[in-house]
C-alpha cells in the first residue's frame, strides 16, 4: 500500500506545484513507483511544471464524474519510466470535485503507487481541505516570511482536525519545507531564519530550499529541478528532503551556515 | 553607519517572529470555536447580577492580546441606587 502525501501551505505561490514536482522526481529518480495529483481545479499547473502540457487528454474530473478510467488519465512521464501525473480539470466546475469521488481515486492510486503526491490548491476551503483529506502525512511549504507562516499555522490548525485520519483519533505526519531561503538576508537579520520558523511552527523540518534562479529555469523548459539540474544545491536539497520523507535520517545543513539540524523536532505547544 | 545598518535590519525578523508568536497563540486558541472574551462576559455578568442590579450593556470585557500576559479590562458601571433595589 502507498503512502498519501498531500503538498500544502495555505497562502498560494509559496512553491508547492515547484515542490511537488521536484519530490515526485526524486522518489521516482529513486526507482519508487510515483503518481503526482493536482488538485487545483480551474488553475492546473502541476502539468506545465512536468512538461507534460501537451499530453493532458483526460483529468481528474473525468475520471471521478466515470468519463474516463483511470489508467486513461494518467500521463507517464518521458523521462522517467515510474513517475506519473493525474492532471486537474482547466475547465470543469470545481464542485464536480466531490468527497466520495476524490475517495475512490487515491484508494485506487494507493494501491497501484509507493507514493501518491497530492498538490493542493491555496487558502482552506473545498479544494485544499479534499487534497488533504486522505494524507497519511503532510509538507507544509512555507517561506520565511509573516503571512506564509501564519498561513501554514492555520494548516496545521486544519491537518490536525480535518483530515480522515485526525477524525479516526490518529495523527497525519507533519513536515516542513522551507522554500525560498535566502542565507544573505537570513544573516543580515531581514528575513526570518530557520529557528525562528521552526520554533513557531513547531513541526520537524524536512528541508530547506533556497532562493534559487534554477528553479525559474527548471519550469521554463518544464522539468523538475531533480531532473534538469540534479547536481545543482537546489536539487541536492529536494533529494535530501525526499530521502528524509521515506524515513532515512539525513541531517540538515542550512544554507549559508556550517552547523545542521539533525531530526530537530519540536513539541508543538498547545495556545 | 554599518553597525547601526545591521542593528536596524536584526530588529525586522526578530519583530517579525515576535508579532507572529503573539497572533499565533491567539488564533491557535480562538480557532476552536471557543470565544473566552465572551464567556467571560457572560460569567462575569452572572455574578454581578447576584448582588446588584446592573444593566448589561454598561459592563464591557475587553481584552488586549500580548505575549507573556493578556490584560483583561472589566468595566462595570453601577448606577447610585442599584444595590439597594437588589437587596
Ligand atoms: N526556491 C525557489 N526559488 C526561486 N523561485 C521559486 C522557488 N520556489 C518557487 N519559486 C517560484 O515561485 C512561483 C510560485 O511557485 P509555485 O510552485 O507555482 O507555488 P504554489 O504552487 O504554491 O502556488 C513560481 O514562479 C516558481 O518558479
Ligand atoms: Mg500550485
Amino acid at each position: 500500500m502507498g503512502k498519501v502525501i498531500v503538498v500544502t501551505s495555505g497562502k498560494g505561490g509559496v512553491g508547492k506545484t515547484t515542490s511537488t514536482a521536484a519530490l515526485g522526481a526524486a522518489l521516482a529518480q529513486n526507482g519508487d513507483k510515483v503518481v503526482v495529483v493536482d488538485f487545483d481545479v480551474g488553475l492546473r499547473n502541476l502539468d506545465l511544471v512536468m512538461g507534460a502540457e501537451r499530453r493532458v487528454v483526460y483529468d481528474l474530473i473525468n475520471v471521478i464524474q466515470g468519463e474516463a478510467k483511470l489508467a486513461q488519465a494518467l500521463i507517464r512521464d518521458k523521462r522517467l519510466q515510474s513517475l506519473y501525473l493525474l492532471p486537474a480539470s482547466q475547465t470543469r466546475d470545481k464542485d464536480k470535485l466531490t468527497a466520495e469521488g476524490v475517495e475512490k481515486v487515491i484508494t485506487a492510486l494507493k494501491s497501484a503507487f509507493d507514493w501518491v503526491i497530492c498538490d493542493s490548491p491555496a487558502g482552506i476551503e473545498r479544494g485544499a481541505t479534499l487534497a488533504m483529506r486522505h494524507a497519511d502525512a503532510a509538507i507544509v511549504v512555507t517561506n520565511p516570511e509573516v503571512s506564509s507562516v501564519r498561513d501554514s499555522d492555520r494548516i496545521i490548525g486544519l491537518l490536525d482536525s480535518k483530515t480522515v485520519k485526525a477524525e479516526a483519533g490518529e495523527r497525519v505526519e507533519k513536515h516542513l519545507l522551507l522554500n525560498r531561503y535566502d542565507p544573505n538576508r537570513a544573516a543580515s537579520g531581514d528575513m526570518l531564519n530557520v529557528d525562528d520558523v521552526l520554533e513557531i511552527l513547531s513541526i520537524p523540518l524536512l528541508g530547506i530550499i533556497p532562493e534559487s534562479p534554477n528553479i525559474l529555469r527548471a519550469s521554463n523548459i518544464g522539468s523538475p529541478v531533480t531532473l534538469c539540474d540534479a547536481s545543482s544545491t537546489t536539487a541536492q536539497a529536494y533529494f535530501n528532503a525526499a530521502r528524509r520523507l521515506a524515513g532515512e535520517a539525513v541531517p540538515v545543513t542550512v544554507p549559508g551556515e556550517r552547523r545542521s539540524f539533525f531530526e530537530k523536532i519540536f513539541g508543538r505547544k498547545a495556545a | 553607519m554599518k553597525i547601526l545598518g545591521f542593528f536596524r535590519k536584526r530588529a525586522s525578523a526578530s519583530a517579525a517572529r515576535e508579532r507572529l508568536q503573539i497572533l499565533l497563540a491567539h488564533e491557535r486558541a480562538s480557532v476552536s470555536g471557543f470565544d473566552l472574551v465572551a464567556v467571560l462576559r457572560e460569567e462575569i455578568l452572572a455574578v454581578i447580577a447576584k448582588h446588584v442590579q446592573v444593566d448589561s450593556r454598561h459592563v464591557r470585557v475587553k481584552m488586549e492580546r500580548g505575549m507573556p500576559v493578556s490584560t483583561l479590562e472589566v468595566d462595570v458601571e453601577i448606577p447610585f441606587d442599584a444595590r439597594a433595589r437588589a437587596a
